[in-house]
């Protein structure tokens, strides 16, 4: 069993009310900090290594020292709940079933940062979701954590909910920002960035939940005890959310040490592949990261076991390897269309798109287009490469990641899986009731599995 | 027709807006979106304009953000919306099929509603559910792990519920 | 306070060398160098603030970063949204990623394009017919049902067709920064966006009729104008006028006599110029209801890029194109109906319209030694054909 920080009580009855959470050994770490000096905190958490949760990974202690801090300007911490990422749902768990832990991360990092308004940024969709974290507001504010001159310290901190209302780029930091100005969502150019100008133009800084969470332990343990679990630079623990055709779908607290075999089949985790199947391919960080066969997802192109960190994950970088990204863990089994289910994502993408800049906004419809084409047995093989050529385009000419994101997937079901595609081009009425062989992309699992 | 808020949701709105640092009152634009959703079913140019001159905004900003947010209504809906997710990791699990079970059963088509004006099926994308797909979302619920029995269910108690509310 | 003394940067863009101030974008310094070098701006527009970064036409590559930090960027960057670096070096037209990157988006910006610019107002001076023709390929790869939107007046003056906008945001941000408050607005998101008032409201603002002059397509035009003529059959001259609501400087779009439209006054990047120090935005009232002469002082001919197809059959220097009809057709003479050099009083040749002082009139044309004209052309056609043959 490895190491549980984030969700080790999250079984204890009740553990979403003040009393038992704080019976539990819960609010100490704003405790802790309120004693501390904000640049020890920032130092602490630097220290621990954690990496932002959200998907780019970028260091949080980092992000934090970068945040500017003029005379007389306020300046805000946003968490972002706006999980939108097809196949990510570790944030929910967290809000839904231990809503405190979130507050005391905002009450604790709010400090850090000197923000006396933060706010959590929670995608619209979670209405009881964003009820049960209310609810939990309310209890820690009763109790004093939150209000006026909290614990007698003389740092006033109030967090207040934000309920967005259905728009995946929200996620993205800055579209984020416009929305909790009561905007459109467009992603903004950048520079300049948050930490210099974010909401209202004031310095701001961003987090995932599950980041925001992760400070409490932090603080709690310290950065070197945090940083001392895991390897290399994927120090702490990941909530990876599993689910695709698995037999335990769900969300799994993992110390990134463990392999990706390991976890798609250990009983611990995600149990195996339902149905007695076999594993063809997997998108092991949310539905923007590069899809992997069974073979390179189980192994890296160098033939060492693929593990569920960072580095390991990326290893190969886009051609053999695919990323962490949010820890959206999706599974398909040998049944699956891979042209079918990149589909639906590039309709995803297509439905998200903002529409302020040109690739993006074109280029995600005509994705879905071609790939509704090739899906319904009307495809030609020119058009595979057009599908290539057009996500090529998009990709970094963007302003917002977003672009990328909607790139990535055609490319590297394209790349991996370039005989399907053309299967569904040969074969136009036998691609709509069956699906391509197999065998091709599982065989190398009877090897490792053996 | 004139639109006007209860006062509990006026005192509701005043809440939000003080929420957010002097002046930045479109802060709460959203907020007051929803809560005008929630009394009004959705969102027409009455209520819209109402919502701007309430937050001293012109209508068109108002039109610009509750058409960007794919949950805000601009046209009437039933009294039920079904929003199947239809993304990849639900796809995976089967949502095709419950679309289509949903759509044969109460005879409408996605986008569409009953002629009783009961029931609306929508298709949206990932809703955060995904590992206890295929799912949807009712009102403020998600409802998961569907299989058309629970589909039935799901339905029948739409009904009661609506019969015992009238 | 003392006044601090402007720091300049040196850049290089396309092995041109240039120092400008620091806080230019690399968009303006390439500006400032010429137009061989200036990436296309679909949507940047200097007058306008918070424009530019939207359409992507404008990416370059920035192959060094600055002196101090020479590594290249990872990605193109948006040029009218990126500043100048100290030792910057920048490819643009030398970048075989940038043009490869444009050809995408010209790509991108027409698969929703009704290419109707036969029935479209704004051929001649559309910003995205010059993009295409300079970096556009042959033929489209879309195979599918174009976006399509009805065609909607907004208010007496402006006709807005959805169908030809790329979404650049300029007439917006005219609407917020010219005018009292705005009316329309981006509707829905993707490729579903669309300005619109949403309820077809008017817009009515005195100032409102700048949004067809920054309007890069011709999504945005004059309804006084609608069909009346094509730009490069009319002449353009500044003229100005007494008006209490804006400078009054505009250019006059004549036949002859006639006014056939008014806009403001264009510097070489298509943008309203800057009199006086300042933007001149011109009123609705100049712009849509002094439509006779005798409303205006003419100030002289304006200034039109020689290449641009205004200015086509208005060279002195004539040089007739061969004539690639014959050569398709195995040389048999193509059955001309009406040739336009030679039928049209406006279009003819060899009437540098932009030395007259004052609009042209019929009676330009026939003063002219038509026979003188014609010979001269013929031999030269003759030549031509000369030289052809084997
Ligand atoms: C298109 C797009 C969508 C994103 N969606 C989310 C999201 O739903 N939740 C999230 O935490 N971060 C999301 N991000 C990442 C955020 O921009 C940002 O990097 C993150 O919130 C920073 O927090 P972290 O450093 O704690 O990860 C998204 C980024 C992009 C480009
Ligand atoms: S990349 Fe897409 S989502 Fe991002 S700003 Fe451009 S259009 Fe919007
Ligand atoms: S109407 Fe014209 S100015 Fe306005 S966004 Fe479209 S293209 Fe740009
Ligand atoms: S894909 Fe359906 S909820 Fe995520
Ligand atoms: S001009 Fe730079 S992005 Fe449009």
């Amino acid at each position: 069993m490895s190491k549980k920080l984030l969700l080790d009580k999250i079984n204890v009855p009740g553990i979403k009310t003040f009393e038992v959470y704080r019976r539990e050994g819960g609010y100490q770490s704003v405790e802790k900090a309120l004693k501390m000096q904000t640049g020890d905190i920032v130092e602490e958490v630097k220290k621990s290594g954690l990496r932002g949760r959200g998907g780019a990974g970028f260091p949080t202690g980092l992000k934090w020292s970068f945040l500017a801090k003029p005379e007389g300007v306020a300046r805000y911490l946003v968490c972002n709940a706006d999980e939108s990422e097809p196949g990510t749902f570790k944030d929910r768990y967290l809000m839904e079933f231990i809503p405190h832990l979130l507050i005391e991360g905002m009450i604790t990092s709010s400090f850090a940062l000197g923000s006396n308004v933060s706010y959590i940024y929670i995608r619209g969709e979670y209405d009881w979701v964003a009820d049960i974290l209310q609810a939990a507001l309310d209890e820690a504010k009763q109790n004093g954590f939150l209000g006026k001159n909290i614990l007698g310290s003389g740092f006033d901190c109030e967090v207040y909910l934000y309920r967005g209302a259905g728009a995946y780029i929200c996620g993205e930091e800055t579209a984020l920002l416009e929305s909790l100005e009561g905007k459109r969502g467009l992603p903004r150019i950048k520079p300049p960035f948050p930490a210099v100008k974010g909401v209202w133009g004031c310095p701001t800084v961003v987090n995932n939940v599950e980041t925001i969470c992760a400070v409490v332990p932090i603080i709690n343990e310290g950065g070197d005890a945090y940083a001392k679990i895991g390897v290399g630079k994927s120090t702490g623990t990941k909530l990876i959310s599993a689910c695709g055709n698995i037999n335990k779908p769900g969300v799994y607290e993992i110390d990134m040490t463990i392999s990706v075999e390991e976890f798609i089949y250990s009983d611990e985790y995600c149990g195996g592949i339902a149905n007695g199947k076999r594993l063809k391919a997997c998108i092991p960080g949310g539905s923007s990261v590069p899809i992997l066969p069974a073979n390179l997802l189980l192994k890296t192109a160098k033939g060492e076991p693929r593990l569920m960190n960072y580095e390991s994950l990326a290893d190969g970088g886009f051609i053999t390897g695919s990323s962490m990204g949010s820890g959206g863990f999706i599974v398909l089994d040998e049944d699956q269309c891979v042209v079918r289910h990149t589909y639906t994502i590039s309709r995803f993408y297509h439905h998200e798109s903002c529409g302020q800049c040109s690739p993006c906004r074109e280029g995600t419809g005509w994705l879905e287009k071609i790939f509704k084409k090739i899906e319904t047995g009307k495809g030609e093989m020119k058009d595979i490469d057009l599908l290539w050529d057009v996500q090529r385009r998009i990709e970094g000419n963007t302003i917002c990641p977003f672009g990328d994101a909607a790139a990535w997937p055609v490319a590297a079901a394209i790349r991996h899986f370039r005989d399907e595609f053309e299967w569904h081009v040969l074969n136009p009425e036998e691609c709509l009731v069956r699906n391509f062989g197999l065998a091709h992309y599982a065989d190398a699992l009877e090897a490792v599995t053996s | 027709m004139s639109v006007q808020f209860s006062p509990e949701k006026l005192d509701k709105i005043n809440e939000l807006i003080s929420h957010y640092p002097e002046g930045k009152h479109k802060s709460a634009l959203i907020g007051v979106l929803h809560i005008a959703e929630e009394e009004f079913g959705w969102l027409s140019v009455n209520t819209m304009d109402y919502v701007a001159s309430l937050l001293k905004l012109q209508p068109i900003e108002v039109y610009e953000v509750a058409s960007f947010y794919s949950m805000f209504n601009l046209k009437p809906v039933g009294k039920y919306v079904f929003e199947v997710c239809q993304t990849g990791p639900c796809m995976l699990k089967g949502s095709d099929q419950i679309i289509d079970y949903i759509k044969q059963k109460l005879n409408i088509g996605v986008g569409e509603t009953t002629e009783d004006g009961m029931f609306t099926l929508k298709t949206v994308e990932c809703l955060g559910a995904c590992g206890y797909a295929p799912m949807m979302q009712m009102g403020k619920f998600y409802k998961e792990h569907l299989t058309p029995e629970r589909v039935d269910q799901i339905i029948e108690e739409c009904r009661n519920n609506s019969a015992r509310n009238n | 306070m003392p006044e601090e003394q402007e720091q300049l940067f040196t850049i290089t863009i396309d092995g041109v060398t240039i120092e400008v101030p620091k806080g230019t974008t690399i968009l303006n310094a390439a500006r400032q160098i010429g137009p061989s070098v200036a990436p296309p701006a679909m949507c940047y527009y200097s007058k306008l603030e918070g424009s530019g970064g939207k359409c992507r036409t404008c990416l370059v590559e920035v192959a060094a970063g600055s002196t101090k930090d020479p590594r290249p960027m990872p990605k193109l960057v948006a040029s009218c949204r990126t500043e100048v670096m100290d030792g910057m070096i920048v490819k643009n037209v030398t970048s075989e990623k940038a043009i490869d990157a444009r050809h995408g988006i010209v790509e991108y910006l027409l698969i929703n394009h009704p290419l109707d610019c036969p029935i479209c107002d704004q051929a001649g001076e559309c910003y995205l017919q010059d993009l295409s023709y300079n970096n556009g390929e042959v033929g489209t790869r879309y195979e599918f049902k174009r976006r399509t939107f009805v065609r909607e007046d907004i208010g007496p003056y402006i006709q807005l067709h959805m169908t030809r906008c790329i979404l650049c945001y300029r007439c917006l941000m005219v609407a917020d920064q010219l005018t009292d408050s705005r009316t329309q607005g981006i509707l829905l998101r993707g490729d579903a966006s669309e300005i619109s008032t949403y309820i077809s409201k008017a817009i009515d603002n005195d100032f409102s009729g700048n949004m067809i002059d920054v309007c890069p397509v011709g999504a945005l035009t004059d309804r006084t104008y609608r069909f009346k003529n094509r730009v490069w059959f009319l002449k353009p001259v500044d003229a100005h006028r007494d008006c209490d609501k804006c400078c009054g400087k505009v250019t006059l779009w004549n036949r002859g006599e006639e006014v056939f439209r008014v806009t403001s006054r264009k510097d070489p990047w298509g943008e309203v110029q800057i009199i006086d120090g300042k933007a001149a935005w011109i009123c609705n009232t100049c712009r849509f209801e002094k439509k006779k002469t005798d409303d205006w002082i003419i100030d002289g001919p304006t200034k039109i890029d020689r290449h641009s197809v205004i200015s086509t059959n208005h060279y002195v220097e004539k040089v007739i194109p061969p004539d690639p009809l014959k050569e398709v057709l195995f040389g048999r003479e193509p059955l001309l109906l009406m040739d336009i050099q030679e039928t049209s009083e406006v279009n003819s040749q060899d009437i540098d319209l932009s030395i007259l002082p004052g609009p042209a009139t019929s009676t330009t044309f026939i003063e002219r030694d038509e026979q003188k004209e014609i010979e001269e052309a013929d031999a030269e056609r003759l030549a031509i054909n000369d030289h052809k043959k084997p």
